[in-house]
C-alpha cells in the first residue's frame, strides 16, 4: 500500500543575521523609496528560522531517510556557520553583488544544500520574521 | 478541489535499535535514541483530505467522521503506547517519524471514503516533520 508513497522529512533551523537591502542598479533616492526602513545604511538583523526538506528512500535498516546528525552537520557546515551572528552584505560572498532579501537567501541556502549527499533536496523555506516567509525548490 | 486538515496530537514513547547492528553500531548510528529505556514525544499530526464539497451539506466529508477515524485509527493504536512494543503496525521497524507516518497513512488511507488522503503531516518536535503524499499529487494543501 505504501507503493507510490512519497516521503519528506523536514527539518527547522535557526540563524541570526543582519544585512541592508540596498541595490546598486538603483539611484540612493530609489533605494530609499524602495526598500524603506530595511535600506538604512548601518543594516538591521533577524532571527531566521530555516526548514530543510528532503526526501528519498527510508533505509529499512534505519528507519531514515537520512541520518539526522549528517544532515544536521551537513547544515551547520554550509549554512549557519557561514551565516550565523554576520552582516549578509559584508561576510556572504554570494551578497556582494545580490541584495541580500529573503528571496535571494532562500536561493542561495538551496545551491549550498543542494550537494547533500544522503538525500535529495526538495525545498527550502525560510521565516524573516514570523510574518513572512520565502521557499525556493529549484528551477 | 478543496483540501481541508484537521490536527489531532498523541504522546507515546520509543526507542531507535536494530538488532542486527552490534551494539556500538546502534550507538553510532542512533546516538542517544538508543537509550534501552526509551523517550517519548508528543506528536502532532496533520491529516489533508481533498475533494469537492458535496452541493447538499457543503462538507468534502463530515469532519465528525473523520475526527472519528483518527480516534480509533491512530489515538487508540498509539496515545501513550511504547511505540516499539505496542504497535502492530511498526513490528519490525524502527519507529522514526518517516516510519509512524508511513504506518499512519496506510491506516488512513482505506478509512477515507469521502475526499481523498492528499497529505499527512507528523511531528515528532516543532523542529521535525514527516509529510507523506501520493507520488505526483499537487502540492496545494498549505506550507510545504
Amino acid at each position: 500500500m505504501s507503493e507510490g508513497l512519497k516521503i519528506e522529512l523536514t527539518r527547522r533551523y535557526r540563524f541570526a543575521a543582519s544585512h541592508r537591502l540596498h541595490s546598486e542598479h538603483l539611484t540612493n533616492d530609489e533605494n530609499e523609496r524602495f526598500y524603506g526602513k530595511c535600506n538604512n545604511p548601518y543594516g538591521h538583523g533577524h532571527n531566521y528560522v530555516v526548514e530543510v526538506s528532503v526526501s528519498g528512500d527510508v533505509d529499512p535498516a534505519t528507519g531514515m531517510i537520512a541520518n539526522l546528525a549528517d544532515l544536521d552537520g551537513f547544515v551547520e557546515r554550509e549554512v549557519i556557520e557561514a551565516f550565523d551572528c554576520r552582516n549578509l552584505n559584508e561576510e556572504v560572498p554570494a551578497f556582494r553583488e545580490r541584495v541580500p532579501t529573503t528571496e535571494n537567501l532562500c536561493m542561495e541556502v538551496f545551491s549550498r544544500l543542494r550537494q547533500f549527499p544522503k538525500a535529495r533536496l526538495e525545498r527550502i523555506r525560510i521565516e524573516e520574521t514570523g510574518s513572512n516567509s520565502f521557499e525556493y525548490a529549484g528551477e | 478541489m478543496v483540501y481541508l486538515t484537521r490536527k489531532m496530537e498523541f504522546s507515546a514513547s520509543h526507542l531507535y535499535h536494530n538488532p542486527s547492528f552490534t551494539p556500538e553500531e546502534n550507538r553510532r548510528i542512533f546516538g542517544k535514541c538508543n537509550n534501552p529505556h526509551g523517550h517519548g514525544h508528543n506528536y502532532v499530526l496533520e491529516v489533508t483530505v481533498a475533494g469537492e464539497p458535496d452541493p447538499a451539506t457543503g462538507m468534502v466529508l463530515d469532519l465528525k467522521e473523520l475526527k472519528d477515524i483518527l480516534q480509533r485509527e491512530v489515538t487508540d493504536r498509539m496515545d501513550h503506547r511504547f511505540l516499539n512494543y505496542e504497535v502492530r503496525e511498526l513490528n519490525g521497524q524502527i519507529p522514526t517519524c518517516e516510519n509512524i507516518a508511513r504506518a499512519i497513512w496506510n491506516l488512513l488511507e482505506p478509512k477515507i471514503k469521502r475526499g481523498r488522503l492528499h497529505r499527512i503531516r507528523l511531528y515528532e518536535t516543532p523542529d521535525l516533520f514527516v509529510d507523506c503524499y501520493r507520488n505526483g499529487a499537487p502540492k496545494a494543501a498549505g506550507r510545504g
